[in-house]
């Protein structure tokens, strides 16, 4: 059963990530990726990590693409024609696709895991605690690094989408 | 009584069966609730509001009367219109995404009910003591975060429509949707983060479980039995404000807004499209009365201070029968009704009683008033929890 699907979602994600390359409309881009994400939601609860895929449902599928087609709509993107591929880009390209190959290749042939991971540790009670508590010991440094990052971001947004009618007043 | 007959099915199955179950009692109930809204309406405004219908052929009954003037023959004849009539597609509308919309609108509105429990009822263990089981679809430490998940994906209904009609005026009501529901989805979920802070005491299991809230609402003493209502009236300030919002009713109802918007996102539709828009309007609010009866109400406890399983006993001194679990399940989800159907009581009242906000209120109300008293709230209550559990630990 979950064998079934677990190739369901896969393919529905693969699928949906493909249609959002491929899409010429932005906006069945956006909801290509919504299903994308839905679909690793999925495959996020057939590996018992139920807290991810709720987390990812809420904050990516549910508020993230909900931007991103709110930004579309906005500035009312028709899709347009795509610039033709310049022989730099042929080349970039390629290599790109080949090292992602390549990364895939050796990760499949060579990688394992050597303990459970911890995203795979079932929410069930306790275990929500136990992600609390290694949020705020074990990556309490990455947690404040990322949200230090997401300050910089909105505080560089605010200034560059905000017009400074008299300057004077911020000096 | 003997329900082996029923356990005996496969698990799929009862599960299937469960699940429809729960879709029938929503669903009319969703569609029930717009002659609810007619007769408040008209009650308020000092109407009658719909009495005339009624099928000839039924007239001559003595007493059905009383049926017609509550208008139930008027949904009857509302539902088989959106049934039968005919239903347009206009020329200049992206089809597939236009038949999409409302498909996708009842999704999250009917799903998010799995997650609500509507009653308790009593087991008893091999031995021999008493456990409280909720009455739920599916049972999951996640409950509240689910809800929220499943719940965020409505807005995609909107945005779609909208999108889909490929006009002005729908088009500018999906634009206000997505802005909208975001704006107000972060005070929601800020206003009872304080709720959580006091179920996950110190040393407690970590758990976002509704059951869990009403059952930490449901405990002896006066700290014990409270209502989070009266611990916290702002969080439950904050969270009613949010869900109106969420629930694009008035005086939220921006994406709609008839007055400014013609009909907003649904302007392009008719017919049946357009009932599924409203019934899953109809359905997030039942179960978002639902989820603020759970979190500020106390759940199925009939009164604060007396929870549902002290009540059961008493009412079993009286009638040995009610403490049999299928009676204390029933008796359990009428209290819940009861506090759902004030709700939604409610949430017509206001609708008929304020006028509509303008959409920069509406922002300005969210981002600028909402989320900062939600956060203030949070950390008031993080520092009070904090001091209650140093210098008080056992009240």
């Amino acid at each position: 059963m979950s064998d079934t699907l677990f190739h369901l979602f896969a393919v529905l994600t693969v699928a949906c990530a493909l249609g959002v390359v491929l899409n010429k409309n932005a906006v069945a881009s956006a909801l290509c990726l919504l299903v994308c994400l839905t679909g690793i939601a999925g495959l996020f609860v057939l590996l018992d990590a139920f807290l991810l895929a709720v987390l990812t449902v809420f904050v990516y599928a549910g508020a993230v693409v909900a931007l991103f087609l709110f930004i579309i709509m906005l500035l009312d993107m028709q899709g347009g024609n795509r610039k033709p591929f310049t022989k730099s880009s042929i080349v970039a390209g390629a290599a790109a696709a080949g090292l992602l190959c390549t990364g895939l290749y050796s990760f499949l042939v060579r990688g394992h895991i050597e303990s459970p991971v911890l995203a795979t540790t079932k929410v069930g009670g306790s275990s929500l605690r136990a992600y609390a508590e290694l949020l705020f010991t074990t990556y309490l440094l990455p947690v404040q690094i990322v949200g230090f990052l997401l300050l910089i971001a909105m505080l560089g947004v605010i200034v560059l989408s905000k017009k400074f009618e008299n300057l004077e007043d911020i000096k | 009584m003997d329900f082996s007959l029923y356990f005996d099915l496969p698990l799929w199955f009862r599960l299937v069966l469960q699940g429809t179950i729960v879709i029938l009692v929503l669903f009319p109930l969703a569609a029930a609730c717009s002659m609810a809204e007619r007769k408040i309406s008209a009650w308020i405004q000092g109407r009658p509001g719909p009495n005339r219908t009624i099928p000839p052929f039924l007239a001559w009954i003595p007493g059905i009367n009383i049926i017609r003037n509550l208008g139930l023959f008027q949904l009857a004849a509302d539902g088989g219109k959106f049934t039968f009539k005919e239903d347009p597609v206009p020329g200049n509308v992206n089809k597939f995404y236009f038949i999409l919309a409302p498909i996708l609108s009842m999704i999250p509105a009917l799903s998010t009910i799995s997650f609500v429990p509507f009653g308790a009822y009593f087991t008893t263990l091999a031995d021999g003591t008493k456990h409280l089981v909720p009455i739920m679809l599916a049972r999951t430490d996640l409950g509240l975060l689910a809800v929220f998940a499943v719940s965020s994906l409505g807005v995609y209904s909107l945005i779609l429509a909208g999108w889909a009609s490929n006009s002005k005026y729908p088009f500018l009501g999906g634009v206000r949707a997505s802005a909208q529901l975001i704006s107000y989805e972060l005070s929601m979920t800020l206003s009872i983060l304080p709720v959580f802070l006091w179920v996950n005491a110190p040393g407690g299991e970590g758990t976002l479980s509704l059951f869990d809230v009403v059952q930490t609402q449901s405990q002896p003493g006066f700290l014990g039995g409270m209502w989070y209502i009266f611990l916290m009236p702002v969080s439950a300030f904050v969270f009613l404000v949010a869900l109106f919002a969420e629930t694009n009713r008035q005086p939220f109802d921006m994406p709609e807004s008839e007055s400014d918007l013609v009909g907003g996102f649904h302007t392009e539709y008719g017919a049946f499209k357009w009932s599924l828009f409203f019934v899953a309007e109809y359905a997030h609010m039942i179960v978002g009365s639902g989820i603020f009866c759970l979190l500020f109400l106390g759940g199925w406890n009939p009164l604060p201070w007396v929870s549902l399983g002290s009540f059961i006993n008493l009412a079993a001194g009286v009638l040995p029968c009610v403490a049999s679990p299928l009676f204390m399940g029933v008796i359990g989800i009428t209290f819940f009704l009861l506090k759902v159907g004030f709700f939604i009581f409610f949430f017509m009242w206001v609708r008929w009683t304020l006028p509509r906000f303008r959409y920069d209120q509406v922002m300005n109300l969210g981002w600028k008033k909402l989320l900062p008293i939600s956060i203030a709230n949070l950390i008031f209550y993080a520092v009070a929890i904090a001091v209650k559990d140093l210098c008080f630990p056992n009240l």
